[in-house]
């Protein structure tokens, strides 16, 4: 597969490894936050951690959005759900997401009318075959997706469909990061920056963390090479004193964004004054929704949702995985409470979770041994 | 932050002009590419597609030129070591 | 003070949970979900939890596997049943006739038993065409003819328009088991090698498209066919080297191996650049986020094989018409025990779980 194989070639795999070895001073502990729950999918998935030093610590960013959803947000999904006449469509990744009464997948097996889709394009089109039911579609992502919503949305008003409805999720990335560099403890050396969000929002946004905080932060693909280069180029930056804002993923990513996007996204949206988030507490301005403009295919305005908070299950340790506080390995229900097919929190049932990561492909000996050092 | 894989595009979609059909190691799918529309795009040209949307352009320039910079890091450790072996030069570790 | 009645009524109540316990029923979900049929870990517990402990007291002991095995006159002949509930009913490369009739013979052929017959049994959905029931027994024909086996029976039933699908089919199957081998999780030994028939993912990703909802379109076709003409050259180049075998239906070849690893309570290593996989299928699983190894297969087969037999059984598999694309793709260790694990030449490990759940195409 082009722009796939290329990067992950073996030999040049194995190069970048011994280059971080060579680069990674045995005098200092470097902690590096990936950003992208995607980022620690692949770092596992591709069995990155073994090739770094010991004294490179990656530590699991909050970067999947699904995961920093608290549970009443999906509860208030599932009772539109519940609704007579409603068909409700959300991504693969939501399905097993646990609810107060269930995933979804549970709730469809009690007889909820709950599809899955691979695009809001697809709900909408939805909509459109099945003219006596209403169809809401569970928006969730960062500014990845919000784009998609967005043009879906556009072209339900465009078509005057009025059987469909949004339910909004979308959250922003920059409060996130933002969030992480404030908490008091949190000691970070350097991040790797979000692939894909950065095709919409580019590298500009991102200048904050090296100018106010100073840390280097690399923008960086998605497959091992791309990953391991991004550490090769913070821990240049960080040997030779330099924090900027450098981008990896440059075939992809362009500096100043994409433009047809954030206008989708400005003329669609609007930021919601706060948002609470798994681990990181209520933060402002963080989150998406719909203007008023489109009030009509809000499913917020259109149906209402029991807006419940709920919190966690007091020994779940979610939140202090999402901040990077915990690996998922120490948390105490890891693997045993909590796991894919029993789960407490949706960092083990998103494809994006750490704790899904690790138990997927991390061997749980191995996991338990490197937390030892 | 999501999945988001390269695809090639095989033909724009001709009455609707934000649709096209791209293609993944011989899987194709439509896909809207009305994000790009900024930019002339055509068949044989990649694009990032996430969620039935095209992102970016995947620019080839770019990836080559990255491929160069990864192949270097190999010349580099091998060009050290040749010093190394020399004797002069100082050793890293 | 209880009456004599309400004694009995509570007694009565009490008395299912203590047979259950003293039965080894150990099923606690509540409701049956998509994800108890899917072939991995909660088919596993469906299965060990309630039918083993009622339904196979006899068999407790032996671990389950495609076929049972039983002792007549001196012969050992093994039995297998399968259900077929397939949509779309047909698809590129086959139908849910030739699923019916392939599969059955597959786990007769992994059994190590020479496929002799097969009954089966239609449910069929009240209003569909006679030329879709048709065709399904025209395909079934077909395939029991290129298979070598022969229908000697079965039942119909027909249900309310709304049920079934169009067509549901079971089957069973009986085969005579080839003396020589003995194949078992137990027969397996540190050292000995994984083989695998061909290219991986081709039935499930295919359906998955079929189904339309995801808007794919790839020229891909199910791999459903006889595996037996590959298991019989096995067999005969290498009666002794033959340890276990399996078809990798649900669940993939992840599912299998794993179902292996705690069986033999050995652990197995992949080689991940060994596996073969189609150009389309990598494609389709990279854009759904779902990874070839938990997918179906109905043409292909795992067999471990001794060491020293490895060469050989490989070129006979090899020689077998379809047979072309085996490979070995890795070894059985004694350690890490109960896992499987895949590694890439460039030295990264991965863990390869078995399957959770239905395989959901993961998006975001």
């Amino acid at each position: 597969m082009r722009y796939v194989d290329e990067f992950r070639d073996p030999k040049l795999i194995r190069q970048a490894a011994a280059e971080i070895r060579r680069l990674a001073r045995p005098d200092r502990h470097y902690r590096v936050m990936e950003v992208c729950g995607g980022h620690t999918h692949a770092i596992y998935r591709f069995g990155l951690e073994g090739l770094l030093p010991g004294n490179l610590e990656l530590i699991h960013g909050p970067g999947c959005p699904v995961c920093v959803l608290p549970m009443g947000r999906t509860d208030d999904g599932l009772a539109i759900a519940e609704l007579p006449g409603v068909i409700f469509t959300a991504f693969g990744d939501v399905m097993r997401v646990p609810g107060t009464k269930g995933s979804p997948l549970e709730h469809k097996a009690r007889g909820a009318e709950i599809r899955m889709v691979y695009s809001p394009l697809d709900a909408l089109k939805l909509a459109q075959a099945h003219p006596d039911r209403h169809v809401v579609f569970f928006a969730i992502g960062f500014e990845t997706t919000a784009p998609s919503t967005a043009l879906t949305l556009l072209r339900a008003r465009q078509l005057g469909v009025a059987n469909f409805s949004v339910f909004c999720n979308h959250v922003t990335i920059i409060p996130a990061i933002r969030a992480i560099l404030d908490s008091p403890g949190m000691r970070l050396d350097a991040f790797v920056g979000p692939g894909h969000v950065s095709t919409v929002i580019g590298c500009r946004p991102y200048e904050f963390i090296a100018e106010d905080f100073g840390k280097p932060i690399v923008v960086s693909g998605f497959e091992p090479l791309d990953i391991l280069q991004s550490l090769v180029m913070i821990l240049r930056q960080l040997a030779d004193g330099r924090a900027e804002v450098e981008n990896q993923y440059a075939r992809v990513v362009p500096w100043e964004g994409n433009l047809p996007a954030l206008r989708a996204l400005e003329e669609v949206f609007e930021l919601r004054p706060y948002f609470e988030w798994r681990g990181l507490g209520f933060i402002s301005q963080s989150a998406l929704k719909l203007r008023d403009a489109f009030a009509e295919w809000d499913a917020e305005r259109r149906f209402t949702v029991p807006g419940i908070r709920v919190t966690d299950p007091k020994a779940a340790q979610c939140g202090e995985v999402l901040k990077g506080v915990l690996k998922p390995p120490q948390c105490k229900l890891f693997g045993r409470e909590c796991t894919p097919e029993r789960p407490v929190g949706a960092l083990m049932v998103s494809s994006e979770g750490a704790c899904a990561a690790y138990y997927h492909y991390v061997h749980r000996a191995a996991a338990a041994a490197s937390l030892e050092r | 932050m999501c999945l988001a894989i390269p695809g090639r595009i095989v033909e724009i979609v001709e009455d609707l002009p934000q649709l096209a059909m791209v293609e993944v190691a011989g899987v194709r799918r439509q896909v809207n590419v009305d994000l790009l529309r900024d930019e002339p795009l055509g068949p044989g040209d990649w694009v990032l597609i996430h969620v039935g949307f095209a992102m970016s352009r995947i620019s080839e320039a770019g990836a080559q030129e990255q491929m160069r910079m990864l192949e270097m890091l190999g010349e580099d450790e091998q060009a050290m070591q040749e010093i190394q072996g020399y004797g002069f030069g100082q050793a890293e570790h | 003070m209880k009456t004599a009645s309400e004694q009995a009524a509570l007694a009565a109540l009490a008395a299912p949970e203590t047979e259950a316990a003293a039965s080894g029923v150990r099923f606690k979900d509540p409701r049956i979900e998509m994800a108890h049929g899917a072939g991995g870990k909660a088919s596993r517990r469906l299965i060990e939890g309630l039918f083993a402990p009622l339904l196979l007291r006899g068999r407790l002991a032996a671990p389950l596997a495609d076929a049972a095995h039983l002792e007549v006159d001196g012969a050992r002949i093994a039995l297998t049943a399968d259900a077929f509930v397939v949509r779309p009913l047909r698809f590129p490369g086959g139908s849910i006739g030739e699923l019916a009739v392939n599969g059955t013979v597959n786990d007769l052929a992994v059994s190590a038993a020479r496929p002799l017959a097969l009954l089966v049994t239609f449910v069929i959905e009240e209003g569909i065409a006679s030329g879709t029931l048709e065709a399904e027994v025209w395909a079934m024909a077909e395939a029991a003819r290129r298979a070598g086996v022969e229908v000697v029976g079965g039942d119909t039933k027909v249900v309310e328009h709304g049920k079934a699908d169009g067509m549901y089919i079971t089957t069973a199957g009986v085969g005579r088991v080839d003396p020589r081998v003995r194949c078992a999780a137990s027969e397996v030994r540190a050292g000995d090698q994984v083989l695998l028939s061909g290219p991986i993912g081709d039935h499930g990703i295919t359906i998955l498209l079929a189904r339309g909802d995801l808007e794919l379109e790839a020229d891909l076709r199910s791999d459903t066919r006889s595996v037996y003409p590959m298991v019989e050259r096995l067999l005969a180049a290498a009666p002794d080297g033959v340890r276990w075998m399996r078809d990798p239906t649900r669940g993939g070849v992840a599912t299998a191996l794993n179902e292996l690893a705690r069986d033999s309570r050995l652990g197995i290593a992949l080689c991940e650049e060994e596996i073969p996989v189609r150009d389309a299928v990598r494609g389709a699983c990279e854009l759904l986020g779902l990874d070839p190894l938990h997918i179906a297969n109905e043409g292909q087969f795992l067999a471990v094989v001794a060491p020293e037999h490895a060469a050989a059984a490989l070129a006979a598999v090899r020689s077998a018409p379809g047979g072309e694309e085996a490979v070995i793709i890795g070894e059985v260790r004694a350690e890490p025990a109960r896992s499987v694990l895949a590694a890439a030449s460039y030295g990264g490990t991965r863990i390869v779980d078995m399957l959770v759940g239905d395989p959901l195409p993961r998006i975001c």
